[in-house]
C-alpha cells in the first residue's frame, strides 16, 4: 500500500534566483535591465556634462528663425525668410518625392529585368545578367555620383539650343528640353481654373491643395467607380445567359468622356518650356541632382529587385506552369494567371525591404546636392545652428516614423495578397 | 497469292539531323530566333551591344598610359588620333593608384596594410576553407585581430596586447568563477572584469610595460588612412565584429525574456529604420558627446563603432531568418538530449541556422563593404572622396569617367567573388536532398 504525501514544501532560498531555471530568467531579465539603465544613464548624464560645457543646451527654438538658404528643387513655395521648420518640411517632401518616383520606377525596370533574365534567348538573359551583376556589384554613392557627372558633363548647355542650326534639339514634339542644368518638362496650366485652397495658415506646413486637381481626381474616382460597376453587371450577364455583352467601348467612354468635358471646362493646356535669356523658361523644371539621384536609385534597386523577382518565379515549380500550358493557356496567361499570384507571395516581404533601402539611401543626396531631409535638416540647418544633438535625433527620428509607416502599409498589403493556408 | 510482304523488314539507316537543328545554327535558332518576338529582341539587343562596346572598347584601349595632366593627355590624343574624344585618359590611374588605393599612408610602410591583408586572408582560410587547412590555424585566427590593429597604427604593441589580455582576464574570471558558484554568475563577472581591466587598468599596464621593454614600429595617424585600404579595413571589422554581436541580438530576439527581447527588437528596429549615413553623423558629431568629457578617440574608430553597430542589426535579421526555418523538431530533439540551451545552441541549432542563412550573411557583407563608401560624406577620404581630392588638384581638373570606372572596377572584383564564394560555400554545405 502507498501513501501519498504531498511533496516537500520548498522554501524560497536565495541560490534558487541563480540554480532555479523559474527564477534565474527573472534575475537574467532584471540584471539586463539594470545594466540597460546604467549604460543609458552614463550617456545621458556625460551628455549633460558636455553639453552644460559647450554652453548648447537642448532646445529646439532655432527651428522658428528664419532659415536664410534657399531650396532650388521644391513642391511647394518657399523663400530664405521661411523657418528652419519650414525647409525641413521641404526637405522632408523631397526625400518623399524622390522616394515615390524611384520606388515606381524601380519596381517597373526590375520586374521587367526578373522577367528577361529568365527568357529563353540566350542573348537578352545574358545582358540582363551583366545589368544585374554590374549595378548589385557597385556602391550606390558610385552610381549617384557618376549619374550627376553623366548629366553635367554628357547633356548640351541650354546655349545650343539656340540660334538657327542649334547643336541640339527639345525632345518629344519640343515639349522635353534636356539640358545640363535638368530637364525642363510640359506643366499642366488651367486656363479657367478654380484656384487653390489654403491649408493650415501661415503654419510651417502650410501647403495649397489646387481644386483643379481635387476635381480631375474625384471625376476619375467616379469614372473607374461606374467601370467596375459596367464590369460587374456584364459578368452577372454572362453568369445568366453565358453570354459576355461587349464593354470595352462603354469601358472606355465612361473613362475618357466625363474627363475630357472637365479638362475642356477648366481649360486645361501644356506650359511648354522655351529658351528665354541664357535659360530655359516655363514648364516644369526638374534639377540634375533630382534626375541622377532617382535614375542611380532606380536603377541600382532595380537590380535587387530584379534578382527578387526571378527568384520568386523560379520558386513555383515547373508543374504548375506545365499544368497551366495542359489547360491549354498561353504562356503570356500562364505568366499572369498562374504563376505571378503565386509568386507575389514570394516577392513582396523581400520587396518591402528594398523600397526601405530605396528610401534610406535617398539619403546620400547630400551628395549630389540635392535637399531633401538629410540636406536640410541634417545639412545646413544644422551646420547653420550648431544643433547637432537635436538635428541628428530629430532627423533619425524622421526616417524612423517613414521606415515604420512603409513596412506597415506593405505588410498590409503582404496581408492581403497572402495566401491563406489552412 | 505470293508472299510478297509491304511491311519493311529492316530499319532504314539513321539519317543525320537536319542542319538547321544541331550545331551552331541549330543552338543559334533555338536560343536567339525562336519566334518573332525573341527575333526582335535578339536583333535590339544586339544593336545595343554593339552601341555600347563601340563607344567602350575604343576608349578602354585606345588611351593615353603615360602624361602628367589632363592637358598633357589632350595633347597626346590629338597627336595620335585627331581628337580628345573617344579616348581615356589612363595617365591619372597611374600617376595616383597607390593613392587610391592607400590614401595618405606614409609609402615607405606600404608593407605593413599589404601584410595586414596577406595575413587576413591566412587567418580566414581555416574558417572559409574548413575541409582544406588545420584547425590549428584558429589560433592564429584569434591572435589576428590584435596583430591586424598593430600592424595598421603601429605604435607600442603594448596597446593591441593589453586589449587581448582583457579578453584573457575576462576568461579567466569566467571560468574560475563558473566552477565555484555558477555559469550565469561567471559570465556576468567575466564581463565586468574585462571591462573593468580595459577602462582603469589597460591604459597603466600599456604605459609600464612600454617604458620597460619598448617594442613598437612607426605610428600612423588615423587621419591618414584612406583610399580602398579604409574600405577594406571598415569593411574587415565591421563585418568581423558584427557576427557574433548579430548572432546575440538574434538569439535575444527569440529569447522568452521579455525585456531581453524588448532591448534586443528595440535595438534592430531602430538601427534598421535609420539610413548609415544618419549613423555616421552620430560618429563625428555626437559620439563624444556620449562619453565621459574629454574623451576624443579618433575619428575612424568612431566610424568603425557605428557601422559595426549597423551591419550587426541586419545580421540579426538574417539570422534570426536561419533560427526561424530550421523545423521546430530541432530544437524539441536537442532538449530531449538533455542538451542546456548554450549547448543546445551550440551543438544543434546555430551550425544549422548559420549554413541557412550563409546567403544573406554573404549579401549583408557585401552590403556593408559597398556602403563603407559613405564615410567620404563625412569627410574621411576613401575612394571616392580621393577621387574628388584627384579632380581637384589642378593638373587633373575634369577627369570623372577613368577615376570612376577604376572605383567601380575595385569594388566590383571584391564584390563579386565575394557572392561567387557564398555560393560555392552554399553548394558545399548543402546536405539536403536535390
Amino acid at each position: 500500500m502507498t501513501t501519498l504525501t504531498d511533496p516537500p514544501k520548498e522554501h524560497f532560498r536565495l541560490s534558487m534566483l541563480l540554480y532555479d531555471t523559474r527564477y534565474r530568467s527573472a534575475t537574467i531579465q532584471v540584471i539586463a535591465l539594470i545594466g540597460f539603465m546604467l549604460l543609458a544613464a552614463w550617456i545621458i548624464s556625460n551628455t549633460i556634462q558636455n553639453l552644460e560645457a559647450l554652453g548648447k543646451p537642448v532646445e529646439f527654438g532655432f527651428f522658428g528663425e528664419p532659415a536664410s538658404y534657399d531650396i532650388n528643387q521644391r513642391l511647394l513655395e518657399y523663400t530664405s525668410r521661411d523657418s528652419h521648420l519650414r525647409a525641413a518640411f521641404i526637405g522632408l517632401l523631397n526625400t518623399l518625392v524622390v522616394a515615390v518616383l524611384g520606388c515606381i520606377t524601380a519596381t517597373i525596370v526590375g520586374v521587367l529585368v526578373g522577367v528577361l533574365r529568365l527568357s529563353n534567348n540566350w542573348l537578352v538573359a545574358r545582358i540582363m545578367t551583366v545589368y544585374v551583376e554590374m549595378f548589385r556589384n557597385v556602391p550606390v554613392l558610385l552610381w549617384i555620383v557618376l549619374a550627376m557627372a553623366i548629366l553635367i558633363e554628357g547633356l548640351p548647355a541650354p546655349n545650343a539650343f539656340r540660334g538657327d542650326n542649334p547643336t541640339a534639339t527639345m525632345d518629344l514634339f519640343n515639349s522635353v528640353a534636356v539640358t545640363n542644368r535638368g530637364v525642363y518638362i510640359p506643366e499642366f496650366l488651367f486656363s479657367r481654373g478654380l484656384g487653390d485652397i489654403h491649408l493650415f495658415g501661415a503654419s510651417s506646413i502650410r501647403f495649397n491643395v489646387s481644386l483643379d486637381l481635387v476635381a480631375f481626381l474625384v471625376v476619375l474616382g467616379g469614372s473607374i467607380f461606374a467601370m467596375r460597376k459596367i464590369s460587374g453587371w456584364a459578368a452577372a450577364k454572362q453568369e445568366a445567359t453565358g453570354d459576355r455583352p461587349t464593354i470595352w467601348h462603354i469601358q472606355l467612354g465612361v473613362l475618357f468622356v466625363p474627363m475630357i468635358i472637365l479638362l475642356t471646362v477648366l481649360g486645361f493646356h501644356l506650359g511648354y518650356p522655351e529658351l528665354k535669356g541664357f535659360n530655359f523658361k516655363g514648364g516644369t523644371h526638374m534639377r540634375n541632382s533630382l534626375i541622377a539621384l532617382w535614375l542611380a536609385l532606380s536603377l541600382y534597386t532595380a537590380a535587387f529587385i530584379a534578382e527578387i523577382v526571378r527568384a520568386g518565379i523560379l520558386a513555383i515549380s515547373k508543374g504548375q506552369t506545365e499544368a497551366a500550358s495542359a489547360l491549354g493557356l498561353r504562356p503570356g496567361r500562364t505568366m499572369r494567371l498562374v504563376i505571378l499570384p503565386q509568386a507575389l507571395r514570394v516577392i513582396i516581404p523581400p520587396m518591402i525591404s528594398n523600397y526601405l533601402n530605396l528610401t534610406k539611401n535617398s539619403s546620400l543626396a547630400i551628395a549630389v546636392g540635392y535637399m531633401d531631409i538629410t540636406g536640410t535638416l541634417g545639412g545646413i540647418t544644422m551646420n547653420q545652428t550648431g544643433r547637432e544633438l537635436e538635428c541628428v535625433l530629430l532627423l533619425m527620428l524622421v526616417y524612423l516614423c517613414i521606415s515604420l509607416s512603409i513596412s506597415a502599409v506593405m505588410n498590409w498589403y503582404n496581408n492581403r495578397v497572402k495566401l491563406v493556408e489552412r | 497469292m505470293s508472299d510478297v510482304s509491304f511491311v519493311r523488314t529492316e530499319m532504314l539507316p539513321e539519317q543525320a539531323p537536319p542542319a538547321s537543328e544541331v550545331g551552331a545554327l541549330g543552338w543559334i535558332k533555338h536560343n536567339l530566333f525562336s519566334s518573332w518576338l525573341n527575333s526582335i529582341l535578339t536583333i535590339i539587343s544586339l544593336y545595343a551591344v554593339y552601341y555600347v562596346l563601340s563607344g567602350i572598347l575604343p576608349w578602354t584601349f585606345q588611351s593615353v598610359w603615360n602624361a602628367d595632366s589632363l592637358n598633357q593627355c589632350r595633347e597626346i590624343m590629338l597627336e595620335n588620333w585627331g581628337s580628345t574624344h573617344g579616348h581615356a585618359c589612363w595617365a591619372v590611374i597611374n600617376d595616383r593608384w597607390l593613392q587610391l588605393l592607400f590614401g595618405f599612408y606614409p609609402s615607405h610602410l606600404y608593407w605593413r596594410p599589404i601584410l595586414a591583408l596577406i595575413l587576413l586572408l591566412v587567418a580566414l582560410a581555416p574558417v572559409l576553407y574548413s575541409d582544406r587547412v588545420p584547425t590549428k590555424m584558429l589560433i592564429f585566427s584569434a591572435i589576428y585581430p590584435f596583430l591586424m590593429v598593430w600592424l595598421m597604427w603601429g605604435g607600442t604593441i603594448w596597446g593591441p596586447i593589453s586589449a587581448a589580455l582583457g579578453f584573457v582576464v575576462g576568461w579567466g574570471v569566467y571560468t574560475i568563477v563558473s566552477k565555484q558558484l555558477s555559469g550565469l554568475f561567471g559570465i556576468i563577472l567575466g564581463v565586468l572584469a574585462s571591462v573593468i581591466w580595459w577602462l582603469f587598468i589597460s591604459s597603466y599596464f600599456t604605459s609600464a610595460m612600454a617604458s620597460i621593454i619598448p617594442i613598437g614600429m612607426e605610428a600612423v595617424e588615423s587621419r591618414q588612412f584612406g583610399g580602398f585600404m579604409l574600405a577594406v579595413l571598415l569593411g574587415v571589422v565591421a563585418i568581423g565584429v558584427s557576427l557574433p554581436i548579430g548572432i546575440v541580438l538574434a538569439l535575444g530576439r527569440q529569447s522568452d525574456l521579455l525585456i531581453v527581447k524588448y532591448l534586443c527588437v528595440g535595438f534592430i528596429e531602430f538601427i534598421r529604420g535609420v539610413p548609415l549615413i544618419t549613423l555616421l553623423f552620430v560618429a563625428s558629431l555626437l559620439l563624444n558627446l556620449f562619453l565621459p568629457p574629454g574623451t576624443n578617440f579618433d575619428i575612424i574608430l568612431r566610424v568603425m563603432i557605428m557601422m559595426t553597430l549597423f551591419s550587426a542589426a541586419y545580421m540579426a535579421e538574417v539570422i534570426r531568418g536561419g533560427l526561424a526555418a530550421l523545423p521546430r523538431g530541432q530544437y524539441e530533439g536537442a532538449d530531449s538530449l538533455g542538451l542546456n540551451y548554450w549547448q543546445a545552441q551550440r551543438l544543434i541549432i546555430m551550425p544549422q541556422a548559420l549554413k541557412i542563412s550563409i546567403p544573406g550573411i554573404v549579401s549583408t557583407f557585401i552590403g556593408i563593404f559597398k556602403d563603407t563608401t559613405l564615410v567620404s560624406i563625412i569627410g574621411l577620404f576613401d575612394v571616392i572622396g580621393l577621387a574628388s581630392a584627384i579632380r581637384a588638384d589642378t593638373a587633373w581638373n575634369g577627369i570623372y569617367w577613368e577615376l570612376f570606372a577604376f572605383i567601380a572596377a575595385l569594388f566590383f572584383v571584391v564584390c563579386f567573388s565575394m557572392s561567387r564564394y557564398s555560393m560555392y560555400l552554399e553548394r558545399k554545405l548543402q546536405t539536403g536532398h536535390r
